[in-house]
């Protein structure tokens, strides 16, 4: 009869995905891919707007052509930023809980306000300070519907003298300068959201929203180089090599702090060896294996850090070089969303008891599914392509043409 | 009604837990019930489990806890001699049914009934995103279940894992302490269906409470000291695996 008991549980415990001890409630994962789809796509956010503000605030002119397309990319991605945390909900209509009645002790309580800051207050009055001098021209040149969009886009204010393009600039500036630290702060605090949890060893770490802002940075960088390089190319256009051989070595920087940063917190993990230390040790030589060692590090990180380098130091030319930046590209986005994954699925694998493992499944079409966060990923550049399409972030003939008219 | 000597002789020890449980839980109508006067925890009581699991079950009847999830649950923990620090521990079904015989060794085996710690510096209460759950005056971490989100962001904080997305309801559920039964003076289901007195509901502003006795008398523990969340479920007996 006891040995009966004993298979029984075993089998469940092997349908479950459990080996070892978890606590009862901790067997199914409380947090799925769309949870891993909201830091990376918050993290683009902010590494496109800190792309952006290399422009506009530390005046690297190199990458002046990515300007407006990395305020647009922003936008794109955090018009989608919440869309995952909503899906995720178990009563989304009660989310607006979060703005009337914030618990003030709860680091998520402040998302609405990080979320609307950023996006009204900097991004959206940076485009539409960017952009009003040619939402106003549109406005003139275009007809029908198209029109009466741009006049509202003007929200009344046409004057495009020299003097008031002047105050737009200065205050885009501005609020550029303001922007910064927002991006840091709205990602950032994406880390502190786990770096704060102090009963998960994996998550618990002071250097948590460094390691985000970092990598989100990457990201950001990363996929508005790849945007500008297809989107050029769609446009048969030349690429501006310049721009790009300025954004990679950026982005190489970038990646090395980025890097140094998760290596200091893996080695101190390991020097220190805490409680949690064999638990979490065994779980990133068996369950995360292939997406911490395999994608992460060596695919996502150390391969794209490596034709970074070379780039860096070798004189190729520039069709080899422009490959090898769409591939480190790639390669970084696909490690930073390795990283994500590592985060918050790796976060749930190993019991709080430090005795077992469970296993994430992921559905393919429930409201977590699969087929939904591949459609979140999809979203922002249909979005973007339609912001394209209303603001051109390239300097127009036909606006250039209606302003020397004026 | 006839009652033999020997049916009196039976009760008798029943009778005199009862009465000595009645005078120790001082019970009270819920209209006098003033939420300033208590101080609710638990003393569970590690010699005394004997993994029967009625807690378990009288907690899931009580509460109508669904099927698959647990606001109590109780382990065994099968440590051996060579390697202390790494104990053998199973929970089949929370200890619903009870647990399969143990082999016949040396080695030492006891059980551990687990429940929400009502923490008086709870991390679940201190991340809720909306203040939905809520450590109650009279010291029993609440969930207003009409008010949360549902986010799980408590089920990650909570470093025991006591608490679940209810699958129906799409809230977080854990123990309530039996909130609906403590304040109307009575005590709670596990504790009153255990066989053995491993569980006791105790109430810290209350001088009459024998916990106080008991606290100084015995060497009690919470579970992850180390967390600092006040736990308030105190164990009597703890053996130092127990994670």
């Amino acid at each position: 009869m006891c040995n009966l008991a004993l298979f029984l549980q075993e089998q469940g415990n092997i349908m479950n995905g459990v080996e070892g001890f978890m606590y009862p409630n901790e067997v199914g994962l409380q947090w799925s891919v769309l949870i891993v789809l909201y830091p990376f796509i918050t993290g683009l956010v902010a590494g496109a707007f800190i792309l952006a503000s290399l422009e506009r605030v530390f005046h690297v002119e190199a990458v002046k052509p990515t300007y407006r397309l990395a305020l647009l990319t922003a936008l794109s991605f955090l018009i989608v930023a919440p869309l995952p945390l909503q899906l995720h909900l178990g009563h989304p209509e009660r989310s607006p809980e979060m703005y009337f009645t914030p618990h003030s002790t709860s680091a998520m309580a402040m998302f609405g306000y990080v979320y609307l800051w950023y996006l009204m207050a900097v991004l959206v009055f940076e485009i539409w300070l960017d952009y009003r001098r040619d939402i106003v021209l549109l406005s003139r040149s275009s007809k029908g519907l198209l029109r009466l969009i741009y006049k509202v886009m003007t929200l009344g204010s046409d004057n495009i003298s020299p003097r008031s393009l002047h105050i737009d600039d200065k205050v885009g500036w501005i609020v550029t300068l303001i922007g910064i630290p927002s991006a840091f702060l709205l990602h950032g605090y994406v880390g502190f959201i786990f770096g704060s949890i102090k009963a998960n060893p994996w998550w618990s770490s002071p250097l948590m929203p460094v390691v985000f802002i970092f990598s989100a940075m990457v990201s950001g960088i990363a996929g508005v180089m790849l945007i500008y390089m297809a989107v050029t190319k769609l446009r048969k256009q030349p690429i501006d090599i310049r721009c790009v051989d300025t954004i990679a070595m950026y982005l190489f920087y970038i990646f090395i702090i980025d890097f140094s940063l998760e290596m200091l917190d893996l080695i101190h993990r390991i020097y220190e060896a805490d409680e949690s230390f064999r638990s979490l040790n065994f779980m990133v030589h068996t369950k995360l294996y292939f997406s911490h060692i395999v994608v992460q590090i060596i695919l996502g990180t150390v391969t794209p850090l490596v034709l970074l380098f070379i780039t860096q130091v070798v004189k190729l030319p520039e069709q080899v070089r422009k490959r090898m930046y769409v591939a480190s590209g790639c390669l970084a986005l696909i490690g930073i969303f390795a990283m994500r994954w590592n985060v918050v699925i790796g976060g749930q694998l190993f019991s709080k008891s430090f005795l077992g493992y469970t296993t994430y499944k992921m559905a393919l079409v429930t409201r977590e599914g699969s087929i939904v966060a591949v459609a979140l990923s999809i979203l922002p550049l249909f979005i973007l392509w339609a912001l394209v399409k209303l603001l051109p972030p390239w300097i127009n003939d036909h606006t250039s043409q209606a302003a020397a008219g004026d | 009604m006839n009652l033999s000597r020997r049916h009196f002789l039976v009760l008798m020890p029943a009778a005199a837990i009862a009465w000595k449980s009645v005078l120790a839980g001082t019970p009270e109508q819920a209209e006098n019930y003033k939420l300033s006067d208590h101080w609710w925890g638990m003393l569970i009581d590690v010699p005394k489990c004997i993994g029967c699991g009625n807690c378990v079950r009288a907690c899931a009847a009580e509460n109508d806890v669904p099927e698959g999830y647990f606001r109590t649950w109780v382990e065994r923990y099968h440590v051996s001699d060579e390697n202390m620090t790494n104990p053998e521990v199973i929970s089949p079904d929370g200890g619903k049914d009870g647990f399969p015989v143990a082999k016949e060794d040396a080695e030492k085996y006891f059980f551990v009934p687990k429940m929400c710690n009502h923490c008086a510096d709870s991390p679940c209460t201190q991340v809720c995103p909306v203040g939905a759950t809520f450590v109650s005056p009279d010291g029993v971490v609440l969930i207003d279940q009409k008010y949360c989100l549902g986010c799980a962001y408590c089920v990650q904080a909570c470093p025991y894992g006591c608490r679940y997305i209810h699958p129906e309801k799409k809230v977080a559920d854990k123990c309530t302490l039996c909130y609906h039964r403590i304040t109307k003076g009575l005590t709670t289901a596990c504790a009153e269906n255990c066989p053995t007195g491993a569980r006791q509901l105790v109430d810290l502003k209350n001088p009459k409470d024998p916990i106080h006795e008991f606290l100084k008398t015995h060497s009690v523990q919470v579970l992850k000291p180390q967390m600092a969340t006040g736990a308030k479920a105190f164990y009597n007996g703890l053996d130092g695996s127990v994670r």
